[in-house]
């Protein structure tokens, strides 16, 4: 092995400074060469090497209170029949059928390149803004265009789109997790700020930013601190896996606030104290992930998010669970749908695998594990639109979620074998992204 | 619209089956897991009870009466909730009593059920209100009752049938017992067919009573059939051997495998809710808000049991709301009772564990409960029998090609 001079030294070597032997020793082999993928090593390290820059957050537009109402405008309660009924009513079916439409035309076969250059098409997101998507939570009177509350909607509309790509879909509905934060618990001024973006052709990129990067994270114990300063908050902390970080012009920030306890603040991107530190993940990566860093934000007292009753701060850290459990069914439906036909297919031994039970009876697990998210997810989510308590329901959601959607992601791989584990097919994809339902807080809501 | 909760309209019969259970089954439950082969005679009022909850009702009852298929078509139309939910919902709450309890009620058998599912007018005036039950398991054939070798011979008017069956739940106490056999054993399962049998038929003879692991107030019989001689009107459904016969038996199931499936809802109920006043007892409860792996392993293990017992829930609950809205359910029944066949038995026994020498000594039920339900599991089809049919319905397949 040789000593690396100055001269020679590569992006990686003076972004990282660490490891610098490991990775000389990786750059010297011939087995690189060998395999061919030399090129594929070098990008993969100047990426690496890029989470030590950090950018400022985006210029952001100006936002400014139209007409605003003398008290905060609100969805309506959905109102049930009292009847058990697993179908969805007309409104929701024509999104579904939308959504389901577009997913297979336009969202799926981006897919594939959406991960691999970590960007989802802009013209993709203009086109999904359309379905109105980012404008489920707005209230009627401030231009939105669902009268009852549309959590059991939305559900429904990320569950088809991530049936696409689920990078995608968090790409394309981040945003609108932030108008449903408002819609929901803003002030009139609020609303009357911030909403109006949301329902026009020019929806701003924004994050729901609760989740922080450490293990055993508990949103209801942010580190990030909201500190009085006189009339002002002042905000300190870290913010992880935000979708198009670098573009939002807005944020809903959860932190500690002084005296309350964990509440949420509207921020706007051009807050002096915001920065964006690239934060690549094994999934979710056309949603182009990134961490935002606080130091010392400084925010009027008004942008405490409503009234910040912890009763809304829970029900929010509860909705965002059930959001990304209807991403979770989506795409867990598409490792059913991929690998049905690809085990009648395939030939071993002379018959189709799917005729040894071994292969069937994991499909039949996918099929009924499914299924149960599926239902656990839609009970949660009616029971927030009927203003039902649904704690227990979405805590339960989540798990099957998390447990069954990354085990179904896993055996999608493995019914495919090799073949499942290389990016011709798209299994290895849902494996990396459907980790993400156990994973990430906030981000999404319903 | 999206709405999985206990409808309004059966929330007085579900409380009912509550108080039944928790007034009726729960004092006797211990009794009769001891005393096994004995009659539960506290059993005859409360049958008598709900014979009339089920008198003319739509809401059928608490047992296994009402699982008549709406024949009205599902799409469209106005959403149902029938006899088949209703059913399922009362039988979780009496399981949550005592499953055992509950298979031993007369008349609510699963003769009682089939009868109810394929009879024509004349055996259902003929047989209406006693008490039947099911025999099709033999020695050589259990899953396979494609395979059963028991025999019916028409000699003129009647059927004489020839075989030995197994595992008849509540066979001794029964009025009737419904006993699958075949017409012509080279013609295959298109020739299998199910005759009613009255307990007192001379060619009917009781072998022996089982032991059992569980349900042991549920009486398990074992039958020798010599020459018994049926009249021609008791084979239920189409006497004719074609192919979709088999089918039309099978069909029975889609029905019944939904009930099931609420016995073990009913049963993985009980556990958890004994599991978590005993865990909170010992200061550890569970906070739906906090991430399952932030608080204390016991309370993450529960929080995942009851995960896997709300999935069972609402798959059962699909399956029945389905074939009260005339939708084709096969896939969903067998969706419903793997899932909750098996979660009964893994939470079951899991919260023995989390309770200890508590969870796992005779002064609490959650013994019994880890013991009985594992035959949750295994009757009406088995685990791997549900996971075959799932499978053929996903990638389908026919029962030749996936075996």
């Amino acid at each position: 092995m040789t000593t690396t001079t100055d001269t020679d030294k590569t992006v990686a070597e003076r972004g990282m400074g660490v490891g610098l032997r490991a990775l000389n020793w990786l750059a010297g082999s011939d087995l690189l060469d060998r395999i061919r993928i030399r090129k594929g090593v070098e990008r993969a390290l100047f990426q690496g090497t890029k989470g030590g820059f950090r950018t400022a957050t985006a210029a952001g537009r100006t936002f400014k209170a139209a007409q605003q109402l003398g008290k905060p405008a609100r969805q309506a309660r959905s109102k049930s029949k009292g009847l058990f009924d697993v179908t969805p009513d007309d409104e929701q079916q024509m999104f579904v059928e939308a959504g389901r439409t577009f997913a297979e035309a336009e969202v799926r076969p981006a897919a594939l390149t959406a991960d691999s250059e970590r960007k989802t098409p802009p013209e993709l997101l203009a086109q999904m803004a359309e379905l109105g998507v980012n404008m489920l939570g707005v209230p009627e009177e401030l231009g939105g265009v669902m009268h009852e509350q549309a959590a059991v909607t939305s559900v429904l509309i990320g569950e088809a789109l991530a049936h696409g790509d689920m990078g995608i879909a968090y790409a394309a509905l981040a945003p609108g997790a932030v108008a449903t934060a408002i819609g929901l618990w803003g002030s009139a001024e609020q609303e009357a700020t911030y909403l109006p973006a949301f329902t026009g052709e020019d929806v701003p990129a924004a994050a729901l930013a609760i989740l922080e990067p450490r293990p055993l994270f508990d949103p209801l114990k942010p580190e990030t601190k909201a500190r009085r300063e006189g009339e002002d908050w002042v905000l300190t902390g870290a913010k992880s896996l935000l979708a198009r970080a670098t573009e939002c012009e807005l944020f809903v920030i959860a932190a500690d606030a002084e005296g309350i306890g964990p509440a949420l603040f509207v921020v706007e991107s051009g807050t002096k104290g915001l920065e964006i530190e690239d934060e690549p993940a094994m999934g979710l990566r056309a949603a182009a992930t990134g961490r935002l860093l606080i130091e010392d934000a400084r925010i009027p007292g008004s942008a405490l998010l409503g009234e910040g009753s912890p009763a809304d701060y829970v029900e929010c850290i509860d909705r965002a669970r059930i959001a990304w459990c209807g991403l979770a069914v989506g795409t867990a439906q598409a490792v059913l749908d991929y690998v049905i036909p690809y085990v009648n297919e395939r030939q071993a031994f002379g018959e189709p695998i799917s005729n040894r039970q071994g292969v069937a009876f994991a499909v039949s697990e996918l099929g009924i594990e499914g299924s149960g998210m599926r239902l656990a997810t839609y009970r949660a989510a009616s029971r927030a639109d009927r203003g039902e308590d649904f704690a227990r329901e979405a805590a339960i959601a989540r798990r099957l979620c998390s447990v069954k959607g990354m085990k179904i992601g896993s055996d999608g791989v493995q019914l495919l074998g090799g073949h499942g584990f290389v990016k011709e097919h798209p299994v290895e994809r849902w494996y990396r992204d459907l980790r993400a339902a156990g994973v990430m807080e906030g981000a999404l809501l319903v | 619209m999206i709405n999985l909760e206990i409808p309004k309209k059966f929330k007085p019969l579900a409380s009912q089956a509550n108080q039944v259970a928790t007034e009726v089954f729960r004092p006797i439950s211990r009794k009769y897991d001891e005393a096994e082969h004995s009659y539960p005679k506290e059993l005859d009022m409360l049958a008598s009870l709900i014979d009339g909850m089920n008198e003319g009702s739509d809401i059928g009852g608490a047992g296994a009466a009402g699982v008549r298929r709406e024949s009205s078509n599902g799409d469209g139309g106005e959403n149902r909730n029938g006899s088949n939910l209703s059913t399922v919902l009362g039988i979780i709450e009496l399981c949550w009593g005592d499953v055992g309890l509950l298979l031993s009620m007369p008349r609510q058998g699963l003769g009682n059920s089939a009868i109810a599912s394929v009879a024509t007018d004349e055996q259902l005036e003929r047989y209406g209100g006693k008490w039947a039950a099911m025999a099709i398991t033999e020695p050589e054939a259990g899953s396979d009752s494609a395979a059963i070798r028991t025999t019916a011979e028409l000699d003129g008017d009647e059927y004489v049938l020839n075989g030995e069956k197994i595992f008849v739940t509540s066979g001794d106490r029964a009025d009737l017992i419904v006993v699958w056999a075949t017409l012509d054993r080279s013609k295959g399962r298109a020739a299998i067919k199910s005759f009613i049998v009255e307990r007192d038929n001379p060619g009917l003879k009781l072998d022996r009573l089982e032991h059992k692991l569980g349900i042991r107030a549920s009486d398990t019989a074992n039958f020798t059939l010599q020459d018994c001689r049926v009249p021609k009107e008791a084979l239920l459904g189409d006497p004719e051997v074609k192919e979709k016969g088999f089918a039309g038996v099978m069909e029975t199931f889609d029905n019944t495998r939904p009930l099931v499936a609420a016995m073990a809802v009913g049963v993985t109920r009980a556990a958890l809710e004994e599991t978590r006043r005993r865990l909170a007892e010992a200061g550890v409860e569970v906070d739906y808000s906090v991430p399952a792996l932030s608080q204390h392993a016991a309370a993450a293990r529960f929080l995942e049991m009851e995960a896997d017992y709300e999935a069972s829930w609402l798959l059962t609950l699909q399956a029945a709301w389905m074939a009260d809205n005339g939708k084709p359910n096969s896939l969903q029944a067998s969706m419903a009772k793997a899932k909750a066949g098996r979660t009964c038995v893994e939470v079951t026994l899991g919260c023995v564990e989390l309770c200890g020498a508590v969870g796992y000594g005779e002064n609490e039920l959650l013994e019994k409960w880890a013991r009985d339900s594992k035959i949750l599991d295994i009757f009406e089809g088995t685990q791997q029998i549900q996971l075959l049919i799932v499978a053929r319905q996903l990638l389908g397949k026919t029962s030749s090609e996936l075996r």
